[in-house]
């Protein structure tokens, strides 16, 4: 439905979209998902009309939808601050749009009150968003942005304003909201837990490109450059000669090295994926409830080895221990795919708001 | 209380320079006058019944048609300007700024001296509309002239608030008005215009207030032909040397304005928004 052909824009010296391209289904929850700065929010705002690229293309049903001003297309846009109108009422902040469309009142008032209780805030109905809570505005955000019945609905970060509780409630509420209306979702985010829980395929980008565009189990499960492997989920990035080869934590079987009677060092310093074995010392053991992390240091290797297993664990610190996995478990991450960054990140996703 | 010796400057000064004069005017316009100025200690309320003279109450009606017609035309410049600063670029919004503060670095009196030059039957107005093939025209010593002066005088006071409540402005409210469909000048109308009216309120007060008293320029660019609260006032004081009545003019000045502050607090209050 949506085509985006080799979009690319700057600001000033900085390249903010670097030859993007994307498609997007009718119906879909897609996201995009990167660390601040890497250009997600600016093909947001092309996507709504603020900026214009210097190259590309952006079809809409196959029609050309950069030469269509803001404030003439099928698309809209939940703003990350929300901005609400302050000086109107939750009603006539969500009534906003229709009345641009010039509907006759009484469709107008149906429309706001089925989508005020659809976001169940009914009984809020004249109040000023100052008078709300955040998850109230975010609802009114949402409420305002598809009581316009757009072909996409764009939100920008629509959860990091929210805190923990309110977040996880909305998070379903919006994929509730998808199924309902069918109208067709695409999400901003740098947090890779609320792409993963809410689209259907994700976009990870970095430095202004898309590295790779999956549904998120294939994503996490089968990384195809060494950021997506670092950016999405906890990673082991183990460098060998002809590329890198990456492990989750979850994959890697840790034994007792005394109790399971290896003997033998097969650590050599340099790992090939197939199949393993790695030997160490256990130096962290957190308890996280229904699983266990351990960092394991291995000689040879710049970071300690992640590994989690479910319950608590039966190693402590300080002990020997030897690592291995499946073959499936070793994903081979090609040399010849450009590394935009470093190198040996088993990381989290950085926090932070766009610029 | 031990928080008074604080106060204690602002207070001297209020009291000095607001109170004892307020004071004697207010106790001024209920005695008589004396002979040769002065008063004499005979109350009195006949300076107010006299207020009621429609010689004097079109003297205040012309004000106020002035100072009103002084404010609206300060809208109209003042609006459009400030709207084009808020939206320069940060350096250029000073530079900008500067340049509409930059005439209160001169005299006053000067300013308004030099505006009978341009104004006067063979100054620059006249040279200029001789020069587009029109006749000349005779503006100074009358109310399009005092007008003139007003605006020019008191426009940055207009322009100022505005643009303050402009650049505070959250720019997404005008993404998200165009993004639910708004055309730039819907979206001006409903959401730009709203959200700055405590803006024009207050610009539109500053410079109602200092054109409505003013006598100054009345005198020199409407050459004593327009009689302007203002005049009347100075005229009573220091002409007829009937500080009583001076007095109470005074009050009746003061009290339109509190009026008018009252209504602009009021008006403000409910625009807030946060």
């Amino acid at each position: 439905m949506i085509e985006i052909k080799g979009v690319s824009h700057r600001f000033g010296r900085t390249r903010a979209l670097d030859d993007v391209s994307l498609d997007i289904g009718e119906g879909e929850f897609c996201a995009l998902l990167g660390p601040s700065g890497c250009g997600k929010t600016t093909l947001l705002r092309i996507l709504a009309g603020f900026e214009t690229p210097d190259v590309g293309a952006v079809t809409l049903d196959r029609e050309d939808l950069l030469s269509v001003p803001p404030h003439r297309r099928p698309v809209n846009l939940m703003f990350q601050s929300f901005a609400l109108f302050p000086h109107m009422s939750v009603e006539r902040n969500v009534a906003y749009g229709l009345e641009r469309e010039r509907l006759p009142r009484a469709a107008i008032r149906e429309r706001v009150d089925a989508v005020l209780a659809t976001v169940g805030l009914t009984a809020y109905a004249r109040r000023k968003p100052h008078e709300l809570s955040g998850g109230q505005r975010q609802r009114v955000a949402l409420a305002r942005a598809i009581v316009k019945r757009p072909r996409l609905l764009l939100l920008d970060e629509p959860l990091s304003a929210l805190d923990k509780q309110v977040r996880a409630e909305m998070q379903l509420e919006l994929k509730r909201l998808q199924h309902e209306v069918g109208i067709t979702f695409l999400v901003v985010t740098h947090d890779q837990e609320e792409a993963m829980s809410l689209a259907d395929r994700i976009a990870v980008m970095n430095a202004g490109r898309i590295e790779q565009t999956d549904a998120p189990v294939t994503l996490y499960e089968r990384p195809r450059t060494t950021f997506v492997a670092g950016f999405v989920g906890a990673n082991n990035l183990f460098p060998g000669p002809n590329g890198i080869t990456a492990v989750r934590p979850e994959r890697i079987r840790i034994r007792n090295r005394i109790g399971g009677g290896k003997g033998g060092n097969d650590n050599d310093g340099t790992v090939e994926g197939e199949g393993e074995r790695l030997t160490g010392t256990v130096v962290d053991v957190s308890f996280h409830g229904g699983t266990s992390h351990l960092a394991v240091r291995v000689p040879g290797l710049d970071r300690p080895v992640l590994i989690a297993v479910q319950g608590p664990s039966r190693v402590t610190s300080g002990e020997q221990v030897s690592l291995s996995w499946p073959p499936d478990a070793a994903v081979h991450i090609p040399a010849s795919i450009p590394a935009s960054t470093p190198v040996s990140t088993p990381a989290s996703p950085i926090e932070g708001e766009e610029p | 209380m031990k928080r008074w010796p604080l106060t204690g400057p602002g207070l001297t000064y209020l009291t000095v320079f607001m109170v004892i004069p307020l004071g004697l005017v207010l106790s001024y316009a209920f005695l008589r006058r004396g002979r040769f100025g002065g008063v004499v200690d005979e109350p009195t309320t006949e300076n107010f019944t006299r207020l009621a003279d429609p010689l004097y109450a079109d003297v205040v009606l012309h004000s106020t048609w002035i100072a009103a017609l002084t404010t609206v035309l300060a809208l109209l410049i003042g609006y459009p300007t400030a709207y084009v600063i808020a939206g320069l670029p940060r350096r250029r919004q000073t530079i900008a700024l500067i340049a509409v503060v930059l005439p209160f670095w001169t005299s006053f009196l000067i300013r308004v001296y030099a505006w009978i030059v341009l104004l006067s039957g063979p100054g620059w107005l006249n040279k200029a509309l001789r020069a587009i093939g029109l006749g000349p025209v005779d503006v100074l010593y009358t109310d399009a002239a005092v007008v003139t002066g007003l605006l020019y005088a008191y426009l940055p006071l207009m322009i100022l608030p505005l643009y303050a409540s402009l650049v505070r402005l959250d720019p997404q409210l005008r993404e998200a008005a165009a993004n639910l469909g708004a055309g730039p000048w819907t979206s001006f109308r409903t959401v730009t215009l709203p959200l700055t009216v405590p803006g024009i309120l207050t610009g539109c007060l500053f410079v109602f207030v200092p054109s409505f008293g003013n006598f100054v320029i009345p005198e020199l660019l409407g050459g004593g032909r327009s009689v302007l609260v203002g005049n009347l006032i100075r005229d009573q004081f220091l002409k007829a040397r009937d500080w009583p009545f001076g007095s109470a003019l005074a009050l009746a000045l003061l009290a339109v304005l509190m009026v008018l502050l009252l209504a602009q607090a009021w008006a403000a209050r409910r625009y807030a928004t946060r």
